[in-house]
Order: C-alpha cells, then structure tokens, then sequence
C-alpha cells in the first residue's frame, strides 16, 4: 500500500465534489482558452481520489498555466519561472503525507525549467506532473515555444521556426518515466481519467496536456480541431506497458494526438521516498541520542 | 560596411599563407600548454592526448581551434591546449560554445564536458543544443562521480554506488547519455572509452566531421574516486569492448535507441548519426533572403529606410 | 489644456475655436480595445508636426483583456512628463470612467462611451460630460460582423475632429498601420475614422488647435524606448544577441529578432536565461560584442555569468528593463529598484559599469555608448532603463545616421604575442584577442572564470588575486575619470538639489520648474552614469543645503533609497537624503513637489 492510499484511508472520510476544489477567483485566462478545461479534469480527479483540499499542495511555475494553483482550492505555492520541480520534490519529501500535484507549461516545463525534468523523472518521487503544452509562450504574448513546429510563425520566428521542436513525450520516455500519458481537454472525461489515474500511480507521473492557446494557437491546434484529430490509445489497441511500442508511438507526437496512457511500468520501481525511509530505517539502529552528539567532540573521547 | 555572418566568413591573412603551405602543421609540444592538473591514471590524459594527436592529425591551426568547457575535472581541458580557448561557469559550455560557433562560421567549436558538468547543472542546455543542431563537438568525459569536488554522486552513478552524499548506495537512476542524446533530437551520437586511443580519435574525426551538434560520449575512469567503474568495458581488465554490429544502420533513429538502451557496457561506436540542417546554416539562410532586400546598400542606409517609417 | 491663448471663429462660425500650447488625453479601456493603438497614432501625428509628445501607459499582465490605459499629452513647448492631470479623458466602460475620473483636471471634458456608461449624477457639474454611443455608431459605420472592432479608430476619428488634427497625415498613418493583404482591413478602418471625424457632438461647444512649434530643427522621429535601444545597438554595431522572453523586456528581444538579418546578425531566442547570457558572452568571446537583457527575476539568473564576465574581462551590453520586484513582483509596472543588483549583483568583488538612460533619445544614444564603452574596457554594461521608459513614446530630433552607425567586426590581424590580463597595461585595460587571431609566439590566452596569471592560466597566488583585483577596480576608475560632470538644471546653487537617475528626468525637471515659478530655491541633475559615477559631484552638492535622491524604489533600511545610498557611502555627507515612492507608476509632479516640501521642512 502506498503512503498515499494509506493516509487516503486514514485522513479522507467525507466524500469531495470536483466543486469543493474550484476557487472563486476569476481566471485571467483568455476565453476560450485550454487551460478551464484542465482545471476542470484537475477537480473532478480530485473529487475521485478523495483527498482533502488542505492534504493537497499544488505548485507551479510562471506562465499562463501556472496561474491554475490560484483557480483550485488546495494549498497553492505559484513558484519561479522553471523551477515548480524541484520546489515541488522538496514538499514531498518533507512531508510524504501531502499528494503533490505540480502545473507546467511548455516554456515552464521544457524551456527554462528543461533540466529538472530529467531529475525529477530519475529521481522518481510520487508527485504528478501536469504540463499544458499549448506550443507558444502565451503570457509574453506570443513567442517561439520548444514545442512549437519548425516553420512556425510568431513574433520571435517572423520568419518560421528554424528549430525542431522538443517531443515532450519522448524526452520523458528517454528519461525513463514510468507514468507517460497526454490528453486533451476536448476530452475531458478521459483527461480526467489520465489524471486520477497519474495521481493513483506510485512514483513520478507525466501528463502532456494538449491545451490550445486561443490568443496566439493555431487553427489546427484548437479544441474544435482537436475533436477530431484525436485518437485515443486505447481504441488502437496499445498495450501501455509495452515500452517499446510506447517509445515508437511518441516519436508521432506533432503528427498525432493520442490520447490516453501512453506507458505504465508494470512494475513500478521504488520511489526515492521509499529509498529515504529505508535509509532512515536503517540508520535508526545506528542513531545517537540528540544529546549525545556533542560529545563526539569532546577531547576526552 | 560590416562583416556579415552569412555570406563572407572571416578569412585572417594567415590562411593564405597556408593556402601556399608556408605553414607546416602544428607539433604536440606546439599544442600542449599547462601540464594537465589531473591525477595520475586519470582517463581524461588519454582524452587530451587524443585530441592533440587530432589538431596534428588533421592539421589544425592554433588560431582555428576554440576549446570550451564549463567545471570539473574535465573542464580544465582548454588550460592544456595551446589555442584559443574559454574555461566558462559550471554547465554553461555548450551555450557558450553555441554563440561562438553561431557567430564564427570559420571556427571549429570543441565543447569539453564532464557528467555532472553536462547532464546534471547543464542538462537542459544539452536538450536545446541538440534540438536546434547547433554546429560543434561535444566530448563529454563521463566518469560517473563528482571527481573535482571529492566523490559526490553524480547523474550517471549507477544505481548503489556509494559516494560522500550516498553512503548508503545511490538511489537515484542514473541518466543514459546517449539515449538522452537520441531522444532530444541530436544528430550525431558516438559512444567510447578512453581505454581505447585509436577508438577516442576515430569518433572524435567523426564528430568533427559531422556537420551539425555531435556528441562523443566517452568513458573516462576516475582513478581516485571511481576506480575500476568501466572494467566490464576493458579488455585489459577482463571486460569486453563490443563495437557497433556492422549491420546496424546508424540512420535509423529507433534502432539507434536500441542500441543505445543495452544494458553496460553495450556498443561502443556511431550509433546514430542523421544530417539535416543545421542552425547555422538555418540563420544564415534567413540573412541571406533578408540582406538580398538591401544588395549594395550600408548600414546606415538599411537602418534609415527604417527610421524614415517613423517620422 | 493650459494656456488658450486666444479664439478664433471656425469656417462653419457655429463653434469656438481655442488655440492651446499643449493637451493631455487620457483614453480608458480595456487592453483589447486597441487604446495604445489610438496613443501610438496621436503621439505619431504629433512626431510628424514636430509637436512634442510624451505618453504613459500601463497594461494589465492578463494574457489578453484587463483594464488598461494610455495618456498622452502633445505640446509645442517642451514636454518633459506625460502629465499629472488630464484635459480630455475618454472612457469606454463603466470601470474606465469611474476609476479614471479623478485624473480628469475639474471642468476637464469626460468623452464616454454611452453604450456603456452611465454619467453619475455628482460628477456632472464638476466634469463636461459628452455621451456618444461609441459602439453602436462604430458597428453602424463598419458593419457586418464586426461587432464594435474598430471604436478605438473611430474615437481617433472624434479626437480629430476636436483637436483639428491634420486628417491627410492621419489617414497616411493608418495606411501604414492597416495597409497590407486584405484591403477591406484598411477600408473598415478608414470607414471607422470618417465616421467619428463627421459625428458632430452637439454639445462639444469648443474645438481646439494645437499651436505648432516655433524652434523644431530637423526632422523628428517617433519611437519608445524599447525600440530606440534597438536600433542604437544596430547603429552601435551590435550584430548578436540572445535573450528568453519576459516582460517588458521582450519587445527589444523581437526587435532584434526581426531586424539583425538585415544587417547580416542574429538574434537567438535561448531555452532560458542561464544560456542567454552564456551565449551572449560567447558571441562577445567570439569577437561580436553582444547584448542580452530581461527583466525582474531573468537578472537575478544572469548574475553568475556576468560575475564571470568581469572576471575574463568580456565586453557584453547587458539591457534590465526594471519591473516591480523583488521575485515575479509588478511585472507590467515601474520602479527602480534594480540599481543595486545591477552594481554589485553576484558574488565576489565584481565591478562593472551602469548606465540608466533619461529618456527616449538617451536610449538611442546610450546605446551606443554602452558598447563603446564595453568594448575599450572590456567589461559587461547594465543598461538600466524601466517600464516608464520602455513603452513611453517620445519624439526626438532625428539622428545622423551616416555618422552614429558603426562597423565593430572584429579585427583579426596577427599579433606577435598577447598577455590577456597584462598587470603593467596602462589603466588596467587590455584588449580582448579574438579567437581566429594568429599569435605569432605561439601563446594562447584562455578566457577564465578562475582568477589567473597574466596570460589566463589558474593562479591562486594571493598576490595575484590582488594585482588582478585592483586592475579590474582600476580600468573602471580610469573610465569614471573621463565622464562629464551632469548639466545642473537650475542655478548651481541654492537651497535644494534634486538628484534623479533614469527614466524619472521629466517630472523632476517640472517639478523643479513648479518649485521655481513659485519661488523657492531648488534645482536638479540627472546621473545618466550611476556606475562609475563621474568625480566631481561633491562640488555641486556643496552649492546645496538640501540634496535629494528621487528614486522609485523603498527607502530601504536606512531611510535612503538605492542611488542616495551609494551617494552617502561616496561622499559622507548627512545632508543626502531620499525620496522614494513604489506604488509603481511614474512619478507625477505633484508627488515629488509634495515630498520635498516636507522633507524640507517646509
């Protein structure tokens, strides 16, 4: 039993509406924009696993997305550009109690933050990792992503992306996650699904929401757009603990848009909160009384 | 009028002169510099070494070579060389490196890196310069520990490796440098081992070779704090050094993966090398459309046109 | 609206027609209502009519929506702030009108949007309240679907028409603006201008004319300071540059961006800030002196790498547009508070040199002087400007370019041999040897964070590390020696000196003048040099009783500001004190006058 399941049995006895973790601050969001359906998907989750707002930490990082902790009730922590994972791997470890949601977005998570992620990933401690990649930095209004697609036009490429973009699926995947899926809020039960699902999972979850940006998205990119395009995994008949297959269907991303759980470990390994309660365990035997420690230092010993 | 990046690539008079062979190739004792600060036995001697034997080799100028590290051990590479050269802050090289690589087309640009420098405070920055293909040689000397500031652990110690801030046996995974390579778009990936010269200075030509980001991942033992780490690699210590099967087609990214995912010490060679087009051929590409508007014209004049709009 | 000097009837003879020197417009909205776009073309107007112009805005940092306003004031004296109060506001909401009315100068004209506002009853006798339904005239005039899209262009259009603004030169302007693919685009707009131009409000009893200017020489050019930084780097012969997007510095990023092609450079948007400063620095390294810049918690990243910078004694032009801080803070609004970080952000002794342009203009020239400067010390250059500078439009006399632009390629002539941090160079200055320069002696120097023995290589001689320290200490002092004493604005002596750095010139130098009208003793000088600072200050301050630092940052621990501390720990002398404020919009003249009158005792 994970911790997680465990204080789940011991602290939630009342019964939780996605409603009970919906703020009353108005998004500054443009309408129409991805992210109200993630938040959306994020509460009803919520309301599944059952956890009490004031057991949930939610962290983000800077940019449009990274404004959802402050449209969730729960207690929020809006970071620095970058860095909500480590900050968020920090809550966990301190207090292994909490459920541990971090919000990114494709600059937050893969630009300026890039070089956590292969940590966090690594390192594999049970938080879940929710990035809205909407492939533009939408609240500097409207510049080169890494994710946006060569030949992508925005007011830092006037003249089309000359980069190829990052694939946030297979950059996890090279990482050695555990828990890989994308969804969509076009459809938000199976969004929500990935996203309970990714909480559920013992260890480090990466979720790559495919969340239009209706400001500075393209056409193509939209929900409308997305209603169609999207494929879900499971009507292909992809078996998510196939790693291989896994890897060769997220080398499509930019061309596709599956949806679901693209890679479970069936066999999840340990956790490093897990690893840290072995150590301590282990040291206990081993351990000084508090008040003897000093005298480690004394000249007579 | 200046200089464009584009179209006319810096060409010093000394060019010339070699364009005549009035120059003879450099020596090692022209190339070598400070003697290297590195414990004996160390695996980056054997890196070094190769790298001059590269310069002779293939007859590099001083004034042609830019050698840039960040910090660590490895790091220390461009005091060891008698050429221009940049020791920049920790995890920082490849940056750096790609705005002297972006701005000088008539440069070659060596990186020299270790793992943590890399892929732990420099991770994000190997991710980028890989997707954007950025034109240089990335040589990082892997030896699996913090060795510079005395055995910490490091991204790529294995799995229980004992270390000054694991004494119990590391518990995190450790990264693959070359299934990180592939998977964020490089375009050359080579993997080596500094136990076996010939084998350094074949990957380190083909990197240089290579028109586009290449990255040498190199083993490099740390005598001090990590003996004996890549023993199952060397045949002198009983290991096996298994070179890439002939038949693998070192185009096709998924088998590349593969490869690259084989369990240590695995395939030693090219695993993957794909050509396609690189940022500075990209840029230059948009100068080129841009400055066709303005043939014949200064500096000023182009900026005039601009400011006569805002009058 | 101050000074009418004097009435003209108008052809139709039913109006009166006041000639005024100058007029402050204030226009309420939301940010997508396109109001800066209205502010952009009046301050444009103004440009071409060699008029004056100053504007103020602020935007919300919401994605897309969010109140938002613009104010300019046009003038044919000189106009040094955007204005305390409004002559004219136009308001299109209910918030607009009732958040912005108190800006409006009493008797001051309220033109509302009365498809949205309802007048309140007490505001009418104070306010000339003039309705027109904005929306719905500019839905009638446009038509088909597009909703009220189009009722900036069309206030534009009533703004025209009450000030006689010169309709062919706007018409020009909006070609320009709207002038592309799709006719129909321009044609809307267009539409939208005429039929706010022919909607005769019949109870706007006066219309106005702008006096023209007497003394404009040359021609002007019309720009904010984001753009003039721009193109004085271009000017300055800056070819490279890197940069992650934040604001406000981004425009100057896009800028560069989008214009360096054309001149044969690059501008590379990096994955963050670590790697825009490192690749800035190569680029420098590599021999193109280069430019980064962000804002806010962006700077506080970079400090490693120009820590770095000093060290190598690397040229690189580094832009701060300050925002509200400290960590993400005020993005979207003005303060100075990163006077200190530029100075001594980092860790170790690292001197480097600021320089905080005063205005517009300044941009475009302190630019160019950074990487002049940059480039003879070989040293990283903070150039300090804000929010209030960035975005604010100026017109300014237009600039030789032949003569300002200059070609900085690098030089890679051979050199017989090199010591790049040679103890016994005059001043401490050395040049930087590019990469790709032959060195005949075949001694090659490395570009080093550590510190290091003449030719670059790791000394930990604490000899050396002194010797070193004191050449990079020296090469900045040799620098403060040559910078020319500030201009006092005022007589150089009396009772109080005001003393401002930045983007807060305007209002200092008005407040002086409103200080001076009224009779009182004050005067003022502006450090556009804050690192080094010029010698010589203290014989100005000792013509003072009182010296004030105005700044736009907290007062600090000590009651002082930034700048004012610095001042205090040069000079030792108890009679600099601070005036600070950061409630994060520019510094409005009453403020200031307010302030000193108190700390004066007054």
């Amino acid at each position: 039993m994970t911790t997680l399941e465990a204080s789940a049995k011991t602290l939630s006895l009342t019964k939780f509406m996605a409603g009970d973790f919906k703020s009353d601050l108005k998004p500054i969001w443009c309408p129409g924009c991805g992210d109200f359906g993630v938040v959306t998907a994020i509460t009803r989750a919520l309301a599944n696993i059952g956890r009490a707002p004031h057991e949930i930490a939610f962290v983000s990082g800077i940019g449009c997305s990274s404004r959802i902790p402050g449209y969730t009730t729960a207690y929020g922590f809006n970071t620095v550009h970058g860095r909500s994972l480590p900050i968020a791997q920090g809550i966990k470890l301190a207090n292994p109690e909490l459920l541990v949601l971090v919000a990114s977005g494709d600059g937050d998570g893969f630009s300026i933050g890039g070089g956590h992620v292969a940590h966090a990933v690594r390192r594999n401690i049970d938080i879940t990792y929710i990035v809205m990649d909407n492939q533009i930095y939408g609240l500097t209004k409207g510049q080169l992503s890494p994710t946006s697609s060569r030949g992508r036009k925005t007011v830092t490429s006037s003249f089309g992306s000359i980069e190829d973009p990052v694939n946030p699926l297979l950059y996890v995947m090279g990482y050695g996650a555990s828990y890989v899926a994308q969804g969509t809020p076009a459809d938000m039960t199976g969004l929500a699904k990935i996203i309970e699902e990714g909480i559920r999972f013992p260890g480090f979850a990466f979720i790559n929401v495919q969340s239009p940006c209706v400001t500075y998205g393209m056409e193509d990119q939209q929900l409308k757009a997305h209603k169609t395009n999207m494929q879900s995994l499971e009507s292909i008949g992809h078996d998510p603990s196939d790693r291989a297959k896994a890897t060769e269907l997220a080398r499509e991303y930019g061309t596709k848009l599956y949806t679901g759980v693209l890679y479970r470990n069936p066999n999840p390994p340990s956790t490093y909160g897990q690893g840290v309660i072995e150590r301590h365990d282990a040291l206990k035997k081993s351990a000084v009384p508090r008040h003897e420690i000093l005298n480690r230092f004394k000249p007579s010993n | 009028m200046s200089q464009t990046l584009s179209e006319k690539p810096i060409v010093p008079a000394v060019v010339t002169e070699t364009a005549t062979g009035e120059r003879k190739g450099l020596t090692k004792k022209e190339i070598a510099a400070d003697h290297p600060t590195w414990c004996p036995g160390c695996g980056d001697f054997s890196v070094l070494a190769l790298y001059f034997k590269l310069i002779e080799k293939r007859k590099l100028w001083h004034e042609k070579i830019t050698t840039i590290s960040g910090i660590g051990c490895s790091s220390r590479f461009p005091y060891f060389v008698q050429a221009h050269g940049a020791h920049f802050i920790h995890g920082r090289a490849l940056p750096f490196a790609s705005g002297v690589s972006l701005s000088r087309p008539d440069l070659h640009v060596f990186a020299f890196s270790g793992d943590g420098d890399a892929f732990s405070i420099g991770g994000n920055h190997f991710t980028h310069t890989a997707r954007k293909n950025i034109k240089m040689t990335l040589v990082v000397m892997d030896n699996q520990v913090y060795g510079l500031t005395k055995k910490q652990t490091s991204p790529t110690s294995p799995l229980g490796f004992k270390s000054k801030t694991d004494i119990w046996g590391a518990v995190d995974y450790p990264i693959n440098p070359a299934k990180q390579a592939i998977s964020v778009g490089a375009s050359f990936v080579a993997r080596t081992s500094a136990t076996n010269p010939n084998h350094v200075l074949a990957m380190m030509e083909a990197a240089m070779d290579h028109d586009g980001f290449s990255f040498v991942h190199c083993l490099s033992e740390c005598v001090e704090f990590y003996d004996g780490a890549f023993d199952a690699a060397n045949p002198r210590k009983g290991g096996v050094f298994n070179e890439v099967p002939k038949t693998h087609d070192v185009t096709d990214e998924f088998a590349a993966y593969k490869l690259a995912s084989a369990d240590f010490p695995g395939n030693f060679g090219v695993l993957y090398k794909v050509n396609k087009p690189t940022k500075n051929a990209r840029e230059a590409e948009i100068n080129a459309s841009f400055q066709s508007k303005f043939t014949g014209q200064k500096d000023w004049q182009i900026l005039q046109k601009t400011f006569d709009r805002m009058k | 609206m101050s000074n009418a000097t004097e009435a003209v009837s108008s052809s139709g003879g039913a109006q009166k027609v006041s000639r005024i020197n100058e007029v402050v417009i204030r226009i309420a909205g939301n940010s997508q209502d396109g109001i800066q776009a209205i502010g952009g073309f009046l301050a444009r107007l103004a440009g071409r009519s060699e008029q004056e112009v100053m504007t103020f805005m602020t935007i919300p940092s919401t994605i897309s929506g969010g109140p938002s306003i613009f104010q300019v004031r046009v003038g044919s004296g000189e106009v040094l702030t955007a204005g305390d109060d409004a002559d004219v506001l136009l308001c299109f909401y209910q918030h607009s009108y009732e958040g912005h009315i108190n800006s409006l100068k009493k008797k001051g004209i309220v033109l509302y949007d009365s498809d949205h506002v309802v007048p309140k009853e007490e505001w009418l006798s104070d306010y000339h309240h003039v309705g027109i339904p904005i929306s719905s005239l500019t839905v009638e005039a446009i038509g088909g679907t597009a909703k009220d899209k189009g009722k900036n262009i069309y206030s534009l259009g009533l703004i025209a028409r009450m000030f006689d603004l010169n309709v062919p030169k706007l018409e020009k302007l909006l070609g320009e603006r709207f002038g592309g693919k799709d006719v129909s685009i321009l044609n809307n707009a267009l539409a939208a201008f005429h039929a706010g131009y022919a909607n005769s409000p019949s109870n706007v009893v006066e219309t106005f004319q702008i006096t023209d200017s007497q003394k404009k020489d040359g021609h002007q050019v019309v720009m904010n300071g984001n753009e003039a930084i721009g193109y004085g780097l271009i000017a300055a012969g800056v070819r490279f540059g890197a940069g992650y997007p934040i604001t406000p510095w981004t425009d100057i990023m896009e800028l560069l961006r989008r214009e360096l092609p054309k001149y044969g450079g690059s501008f590379i948007q990096c994955e963050d800030e670590i790697a825009s400063v490192s690749m800035a620095l190569g680029a420098s390294y590599a021999g193109r002196v280069a430019v980064t810049g962000s804002s806010g918690p962006g700077i506080s990243l970079k400090t490693e790498a120009i820590g770095w910078a000093v060290m190598a004694e690397m040229p690189l032009i580094v832009i701060n547009v300050q925002r509200g801080g400290p960590s993400t803070g005020m993005p979207t609004n003005i303060e100075q508070s990163d006077l200190n970080i530029a100075i001594n952000g980092g860790h170790g002794d690292a001197p480097r040199v600021v320089l905080a342009p005063a205005n517009v203009e300044d941009c475009f020239y302190m630019a160019i002087e950074a990487v002049n400067i940059a480039r003879k010390y070989n040293t990283p250059v903070f150039f300090l400007t804000d929010q209030g500078i960035a975005t604010r439009i100026e017109a300014f006399t237009e600039p030789n370019l032949e003569k300002v632009c200059q070609d900085i390629s690098p030089d890679l002539t051979p050199v017989a041999s090199h010591k790049p941090y040679d103890l016994a160079a005059k001043d401490g200055v050395t040049p930087h040897v590019k990469p790709g320069t032959r060195i005949l002696d075949g001694k090659y120097p490395i570009a080093t964070g550590l510190e290091h023995d003449e030719y670059g290589h790791p000394s930990g001689s604490p000899k050396v590390h002194m010797l070193q320290n004191a050449k990079r200490r020296k090469k900045l002092q040799a620098l403060g020696a040559t910078l020319p004493l500030p201009k006092i604005y005022g007589p150089s002596e009396g009772n109080i000196l005001l003393v401002g750095w930045g983007s807060t010139e305007g209002p200092i130098r008005e407040a002086v003048d409103r200080f001076r009208a009224a009779g009182d003793s004050v005067s003022a000088i502006h450090l556009r040099h804050v690192n080094p600072l010029p010698n010589g200050l203290e014989n100005i301050f000792s013509g003072f009783n009182h010296v004030f630092v105005v700044e736009m940052n907290d007062e600090g621990l000590y009651g002082i500001g930034q700048l004012g501390t610095i001042l205090r720990a040069r000079y030792a002398d108890a009679k600099i004190q601070g005036i600070n404020k950061t409630d994060g919009l520019t510094w409005k003249v009453k403020e200031i006058v307010e302030l000193v009158k108190a700390k004066a005792g007054k």
